[in-house]
């Protein structure tokens, strides 16, 4: 209880910041995971690969072309849907209907040749990626002081899985979306190309990983490996929310990622598990996660 | 003597089927069917259980995983075409399980199937004024509907888009007596508004009061035909066919 005094509020702020920011990277990462496996059925596990090829695109793009942050930020996402559409045509839709296992081990494998060619190429230590200049320094919200460019992870994050939440939940495109994961041979009788829908929506999960990746790159560093980290907590993020819910990806992911900061401030020890704590707990209790649908 | 498994009103088919098989996985369903239904006809396909109506259906928008021989919508050839294009031609299956998507709201899965050709379409006015029980539904989810109001739901929603060929399988299937009387109306009022009508029904009486043709089929494929101007001379026969 000694220590626990000890505790400021500055402290707790700050942990809880940290935890809310790799909570948004799980609630983007889980995001795209979500939309893929409600439409395609597959558990994408190259998702984190797609994650580290977007943080490596923003370098790239500053070191080659002298694009900036703001660039990456809306060109990234593009190239990394380009090549998930090309993944989903000339690998994905060949598993189509197949056992779940083979989606997984197809997109694991994809995840190991994209982390190793990567990986030959840039070898395995993080490149630094700077800070833009517009979200540099710190911002005192009066109880705290912060970092912009975290505030501004967590927050545009929000806005993002917020949009798309809504994207999916209220516009046309989202009800075809969602008319098209319940029974699609169905919406293709009414006259939709469901196999581009199927396409372009793996294309926009991966997107979101890439998104994600070029917010991450300031903060983690840019490395093969990156997405490899990460992905094995956001399973477990996954599968605590409840596979296929779109909301519930995106609580989780931001809850989890909370816990995760707090755990570090009151038992740091704890902090690498406790996720997968959660995880074992809520399989227990309720295998379907907390607002999946009964398979 | 009239060939009863072609159409009977003048102009060109609308649909014509030669020689179609069909498979299901491994299972052959469809052994060569043959019929032709003609503009503005309402022609209901009838026989037992596991005859292959239902497949015909799904055979010819295109729904099984393979298929052989020729379907011609409005002339065209789509044996080899995929599902959304043949719907793109004017043709509309409101399924047997009605599929109604419960994620989306009543007005959403009314909204739901694009329009294939503007102008064609009846107005969301009109479908309303058939199916006013769907007006004040409208905000409720899709799967809080009851079966009557689920098959209303599935019928209107393929008015909308402009195609001019329906299919409409079972619409009577499972609801009480006072709603297949209503769908019968509606189902008739759209025979008035010249959409040509291909029909599975297992409810013969229902299928007697509508329909201009009968095609009786077995073992997936077509073994008779007859207009309803002949029903009751055929009678027997039907016992015999459908064992009722």
């Amino acid at each position: 209880m000694n220590a626990l005094a000890h505790i400021t509020a500055q402290q707790l702020g700050q942990q809880m910041l940290i935890g809310l920011i790799n909570g948004a990277f799980y609630a983007l990462l889980s995001l795209g995971l979500a939309v893929i496996f409600g439409m395609l059925s597959i558990v994408n596990f190259a998702h984190g690969a797609f994650f580290m090829v977007g943080a490596f695109c923003a370098v790239f793009m500053l070191k080659t072309l002298g694009l900036g942050y703001w660039w990456a930020l809306v060109l990234a996402p593009l190239a990394v849907g380009l090549l998930g559409a090309v993944t989903e045509r000339v690998f994905i839709r060949h598993i189509a209907g197949l056992d779940v296992l083979y989606g997984l081990l197809l997109t694991f494998g994809l995840a190991l040749v994209l982390q190793g060619v990567f990986q030959s190429q840039f070898g395995s230590s993080a490149m630094s990626y700077p800070i833009p200049a517009a979200l540099q320094g710190p911002v005192n919200l009066g109880f705290m002081i912060l970092p912009i460019y975290r505030v501004w992870v967590v927050v545009f994050s929000a806005i993002v899985c917020l949009l798309v939440w809504l994207a999916i939940e209220r516009t046309k495109i989202g009800a075809l979306l969602r008319a098209a994961t319940e029974n699609p041979a169905l919406v293709r009788a009414f006259g939709v190309d469901v196999p581009r829908m199927i396409t372009l929506t793996y294309a926009f999960g991966v997107a979101l990983a890439a998104l994600a990746g070029v917010l991450a790159a300031p903060i983690l560093g840019v490395q093969p490996q990156m997405g490899a980290n990460i992905i094995v907590v956001v399973f477990a993020v996954v599968v605590v929310g409840g596979m296929g819910s779109i909301l519930g990806s995106v609580i989780t992911g931001f809850t989890l990622g909370l816990l995760e900061g707090l755990t570090k401030v009151f038992y740091p020890e704890a902090s690498n598990i406790v996720v997968f704590v959660i995880m074992a707990v809520v399989l227990i209790v309720k295998p379907t996660g907390l607002f999946g649908r009964a398979a | 003597m009239l060939d009863m498994t072609r159409g009977q009103t003048p102009g060109p088919s609308h649909l014509q089927v030669s020689a179609l098989q069909a498979w299901y996985g491994e299972s052959h369903i469809l052994h060569g069917v043959d019929f032709d239904v003609g503009p503005g006809e309402l022609v209901t396909l009838l026989g037992r259980n596991g005859a292959g109506k239902t497949t015909t259906l799904k055979a010819i928008m295109g729904m099984v995983r393979k298929r052989a021989g020729s379907v011609k919508v409005l002339g065209a050839e789509t044996i080899s075409m995929p599902p959304e294009r043949i719907a793109r031609l004017g043709v509309a299956l409101c399924p047997e399980e009605r599929g109604i998507f419960a994620s989306l709201s009543v007005k959403e899965n009314l909204f739901l199937p694009p329009v294939i050709a503007p102008g064609k379409g009846l107005a969301i006015e009109r479908i309303l004024t058939l199916f006013p029980n769907l007006a004040e539904r409208m905000g409720s989810g899709g799967s809080k509907l009851s079966g009557g109001e689920q098959q209303m739901l599935a019928i209107a929603r393929i008015l909308r888009t402009g195609a001019r060929f329906l299919m409409l399988d079972e619409p009577s299937e499972g609801l009480a007596p006072v709603i297949i009387q209503q769908i019968g109306a509606t189902i008739r009022e759209l025979k008035k508004e010249g959409f040509t009508i291909l029909m599975v029904e297992q409810n013969f009486r229902f299928a007697a009061s509508i329909a201009d043709r009968f095609l009786v089929m077995e073992h997936g494929r077509i073994i008779d035909g007859f207009a309803a101007a002949d029903l009751e001379a055929n009678m027997d026969k039907l016992h015999d066919y459908l064992g009722v």
